[in-house]
């Protein structure tokens, strides 16, 4: 069997100014296919205006086991919502 | 439905994580690739989603049948735009069966050599331009039936795929619903063809749900999963009552005698497709099977020699690359 082409996550950046969205993957032999490819398949209906390539191998991501660690501490800290504090109706908007 | 007796896997895993594993499922959490999951959920999941792919890949080719023979060139590109989409489909899904360990040539040549399926409705065959409507209609109309629900699955790759595939799939129905109110209004030589290909496709179109409830073994540990969300029964009557007013508005007549409205149960009464050919057409003896899965292999036979020369190319680009730096 020959190789299979490497895999590659494609990111799109829609037409209103926010930032790149991982909006799925695909096969390519390189970078400039891979952008050709996401073209055709992320983008037939107006999607975006700009694409990155990244190819799957070269994304570190956090493991699901570590969860607990990495996400709890921000639980307990509801003071970083602006709701916590209670601002008098007189002050006016804030 | 694009994915029909998927059989689902006994699964031997610590009976203390797949009880962990179940409440995350019926607390609506999703399941991510990284998590952990039992075996059966996996290897199931493998199995619905590649054979869900390659429906969408071998449906290409009833379609296909008809590109360079559309009506007119704005026909033409509809339809060309709407095959396009086919193959993205396949590819969202075969992406979302990777993430669970298993290779996109390695589900290829599984289709490729018969291990998996894909659906039935495939290997029947398109004879006039009027099956283009029907196929659109009622093919492309029992597909969303199914996919709709599926965007609320346990597994999250799927769910995403789901939801980007049901966003572009409302233009496969209308086209095709938009192909048989041309013929249905048009001269008595159209509409004997809308109504003939109406004819051909109802129960094939029937059978996608898969068999009777009676019969079908394998849904209860697919639906706690909720890598399936309804029974095939269900989506089959509800496909049943969204379609049939369609048809009296196009001015056609379903073929099925004993169709009429169930007061009682709000929907209606029909008769089921022959169950002796659904079986005999996923063993391989439907007009098409020996045909499509030709198709296909020819394409990837064909095909071999531009993906292993372009992954050449891409390989001597980087040595060089490499070498300058």
């Amino acid at each position: 069997m020959s190789k299979q082409w490497p895999l590659w996550e494609i990111f799109i950046r829609g037409q209103h100014g926010l930032n790149h969205r991982h909006v799925g993957s695909l096969h390519a032999p390189d970078a400039d296919t891979a952008i050709k490819h996401a073209r055709d398949v992320y983008t037939r209906r107006n999607e975006g205006v700009s694409i990155w390539a990244v190819e799957a191998q070269h994304i570190a991501a956090s493991s699901p086991s570590e969860k607990g660690p990495l996400y709890e501490p921000s639980e307990s800290k509801v003071y970083r919502h602006p709701t916590f504090f209670d601002i008098p109706d007189d002050v006016g908007a804030m | 439905m694009y994915a029909q007796m998927v059989k689902s896997e006994a699964t031997q895993d610590d009976p203390d994580k797949l009880v962990a594993f179940q409440a995350r499922i019926d607390a609506g959490e999703k399941i991510e690739p990284k998590d952990w999951m039992p075996e059966g959920y996996r290897k199931t999941l493998i199995r619905q989603i590649g054979q869900h792919a390659h429906s969408e890949i071998v449906g290409q080719l009833p379609e296909g049948n008809w590109i360079t023979r559309a009506p007119t060139l704005e026909r033409k590109a509809i339809l060309l735009a709407k095959v396009q989409d086919e193959a993205g489909h396949g590819l969202y899904l075969y992406c979302a069966a990777e993430t669970l360990g298993v290779s996109r040539d390695e589900l290829t040549e599984m289709l490729l050599d018969g291990r998996m399926k894909y659906s039935s409705i495939f290997n029947y065959p398109t004879l006039t331009w009027a099956d283009m409507g029907a196929v659109g209609w009622l093919v492309d109309g029992a597909a969303i039936m199914n996919q709709v629900p599926l965007q609320r699955t346990s597994f999250g790759p799927y769910s995403r795929a789901m939801i980007r595939i049901c966003k572009e799939e409302s233009f496969h129905q209308r086209q095709g619903f938009d192909i048989m109110m041309k013929m249905a209004n048009g001269t008595e030589a159209q509409k004997r063809m809308a109504q003939d290909a109406l004819n051909r496709f109802w129960y094939p179109s029937l059978m996608m749900f898969g068999p009777s409830d009676k019969d079908s073994v394998h849904s209860a540990q697919s639906m706690a999963w909720k890598i399936k969300m309804n029974t095939n029964d269900e989506l089959r009557q509800k496909f049943v009552d969204q379609t049939v007013p369609q048809a009296e508005y196009l001015g056609l007549t379903v073929p099925d005698p004993d169709l009429r409205w169930n007061d009682d149960k709000g929907g209606y009464d029909f008769s089921e497709p022959d169950w002796a050919e659904f079986f005999d057409v996923i063993k391989g003896n439907g007009p098409c099977n020996v045909e499509r899965l030709a198709a296909r292999n020819k394409a990837w036979d064909d095909g071999a020699w531009v993906r292993d020369g372009l992954m050449a190319h891409a390989d001597k680009k980087r040595a060089r690359q490499m070498a300058a730096e």
